[in-house]
Parts: C-alpha cells; structure tokens; sequence
C-alpha cells in the first residue's frame, strides 16, 4: 500500500523548539524567511518539519515564512583504516567493516538564520 | 500540542502527577482552555526589504541546557537516574516492578513513569510501595529534558537514591532527547524482531546498556541472538548486551552488577 511517508511525532516537538528560540532570540516581529541545516544522519525528516512548521508558527511572527533547509550529507572517519568516506546511511559502516567510526557531518541540527522584515 | 484539540502550549498537554496509592482515581479529561489569544491580524507590508540575522545555534539547545543542568544536580547529590527505553510491550514495567523488588531494601529507589495517556504504570509501581510520578505527555511521543526537570521537582528523590525513568514506549522519538540521565538502557524483547537494532539505528546508537528480555521464551521463538548483537555492535562496537528474563529472573544479577557499577561511576564523578 502506497502511503505518503511522514516522520514521527519527534518532529513535532522539534519544531517547536525550532519557533521556541527564534522568537526567544528576535521577539515577535514577522519573519519572512528561516534556514535550518538538518543534516541527512540527524534522524529528522525535514519533510516533517515543514509540515509541523506551518501548524507550530500560526500564532507567532514566523507565520507564513519560508523555510530553506540546508541537508549536509554524512561523512565520517574510520578509526580502523584510518580513511574518510561519504556515509547516507544511518548504519554507520565503513567498506572495511568496522563501525568505530568518528562522524564528521551530517548529524548537524542547527538553526542557521531568519529574515526579518 | 493537544492531541484532543490541537491547541499549543506544553502546560496544556504535559502533566506531571505523584500517584499516591492504585485506588487514586485518575481525573478523566484534561482542561483545555480555547482562549488562547490569536491576533492574525498581523501588518503585512511586503514592501520593506528583509535584513537577514545570524542566528547560528542548535535546535536542541534548550533541551541540551537543561539536561546539563538536570545532570549537574543529581551529580552533586550523588543521585544516579537510569533513562528506560523501548518499543511497547518490551516488559520495561515487569522488569522495573522486579528490579525494584529485588533491590530496593538495598538503596532507596524511585520511578518517574511516562507515557502518553493514563496512570496504569505508576499504580503498577505504587503498589510495589515505591514512591513515582507519573508524566502524561499527552500527544508527546517522548520524554525531554524539561518534563524530567519537572518529574524530578516532584518526586523530590532524597540523595543518594536510584531512580528510574521509564520513557514513552517508542525506539524512534526518546533518541534524540538528552534528559540529564546518568546512563541510557535500551530494552528488546526476544518476542521481537531480531533486526530492531538495524532499523532504530539512532536508539541503539545512544545506548550505555542493552537488555535483552524475556529470554525465557527463546526456545518457542524465532530470534536470533547472535545477529542482533552484531547488528548493536555495527551500531557500537562497544556497548553491553545482557540477556534477562523480568518474570523468571535469569541474568538479573548482571544488571544489578551493572546498576551498582554505575552508580559509583555517577558519583565518583
């Protein structure tokens, strides 16, 4: 059965944060634009956060604004064979097998900037 | 947000409850108050240029603020707060319930419950004569770092005391959220699914402990130890899997061993 995929309700809670501390930081003013870095190993869905964001922001100076998601993709360093390698896959192996891995980016989770009007 | 109204606001939705005794009637329903002042009659003009402002800051934060400072003061106070994880149905309450029983003459033991809705699993431990709060988190699939600020505000745990935080049944959500714990435990049941650990990858990943539960019923079924060991290992290669059974007490004595060794780790620190 094809079914549109949704992240859990994390998100939820996540966006909240997300309106929490830019309306902690720059007041109620009306934002025209936020940009998020939600790294592609943060186990956040941004498709998630965009729905959650136009329910969370009603109310409050980001309604309406334009969200712009930045998704770093994951690199990590592998302790064993000493090699950096590019890694989408929340099953951090490195080609040699081990997983004693040291993850270099894509786990950001990072509220990068708003356009205030 | 209200799961019953969808009105905003964690005051409305979060309750945090010292369940004195099981003949403590729950109240049914919750206050919502639909009064919330919405002014939507925001200026547009769209005529002023936008000025971008740097922001640059971690969306947890907030959480990661107060889990440090919920950490801080059970360190000073030589409390260890063990965070329980896993899917519904795991036996986490069971191998509290017995975990407490066992141990609890030994150091005073205390239980934060989370859950969604209802007070069944404190009056569960309340009936093993254990002081708990219950957090209902309503449509929250989660515990965060300011409920269990609040839980613990509550249950006021006296010092040098164990206490245990039963969070919402859920492999997904409680991974991303620092309490303050001193230690994370992730419990699987063999009445699961043996590749759990592949496809909750992010709560294994942010385990200190790994049980394995209800390891009496292996023989009736399917369950390969070996593989879901291995697949916790691609995850970290270092951490612990202890094989228990909550109701006929097999491996209980490991983690208790475990328990102990990190409740001197926690206050040595």
């Amino acid at each position: 059965m094809a079914r549109h995929t949704v992240g859990s309700v994390h998100e939820l809670a996540i966006t909240e944060s997300i309106v929490d501390a830019i309306v902690e930081k720059i007041g109620d003013g009306p934002v025209a634009a936020v940009r998020l870095e939600i790294g592609r190993l943060s186990g956040v869905v941004t498709d998630s956060i965009r729905f959650c964001f136009g329910i969370v922001a009603v109310g409050t100076g980001l309604d309406g604004a334009r969200l712009d998601i930045d998704e770093p993709p994951g690199r990590a360093y592998c302790r064993d064979c000493r090699r950096e390698f590019a890694l989408d896959d929340p099953i951090m192996l490195c080609d040699c097998g081990s997983a004693d891995l040291d993850i270099l980016a894509g786990q950001e989770l990072r509220i990068v900037s708003v356009e205030v009007r | 947000m209200c799961s019953t109204c969808g009105c905003g606001g964690e005051d409305a939705t979060t309750r945090v409850t010292l369940v004195e005794g099981p003949e403590q009637a729950q109240p049914h329903g919750h206050a919502h108050l639909h009064d919330h002042p919405h002014d939507h009659d925001h200026a547009h003009d769209h005529d002023h240029a936008t000025r971008t402002v740097l922001l640059e800051q971690d969306i947890l934060a907030k959480n990661d603020l107060l889990a440090a400072a919920t950490r801080h003061r059970l360190a000073e106070r030589s409390i260890t707060a063990i965070n329980l994880m896993s899917s519904p149905g795991s036996g986490k309450t069971t191998l509290l319930e017995r975990t407490i029983t066992d141990i609890g003459d030994r150091r005073e033991t205390l239980v934060i419950e989370g859950d969604q809705e209802t007070w069944l699993d404190a009056q569960r431990i309340r009936a093993t004569g254990r002081k708990v709060v219950q957090i209902n988190t309503g449509a929250g699939c989660h515990l965060d770092a300011e409920m269990l600020g609040r839980g613990l505000t509550e249950l006021d745990p006296p010092d040098g005391s164990l206490v245990f935080v039963e969070n919402v049944g859920n492999l997904v959500c409680p991974a991303l959220f620092d309490l303050g714990e001193s230690a994370r435990v992730v419990i699987i049941s063999v009445t699961e699914g043996a590749d759990k650990p592949a496809k909750y990858p992010y709560m294994f990943r942010t385990a200190d402990l790994v049980l394995l539960n209800k390891v009496d019923l292996l023989p009736y079924v399917d369950f390969d130890v070996d593989l879901c060991l291995d697949l916790i290992h691609r995850l970290q290669p270092d951490v612990e899997m202890l094989p228990v059974s909550a109701t006929r007490g097999d491996g209980l004595d490991a983690w208790h061993e475990w328990l102990a060794n990190r409740s001197a780790a926690t206050v040595l620190q």
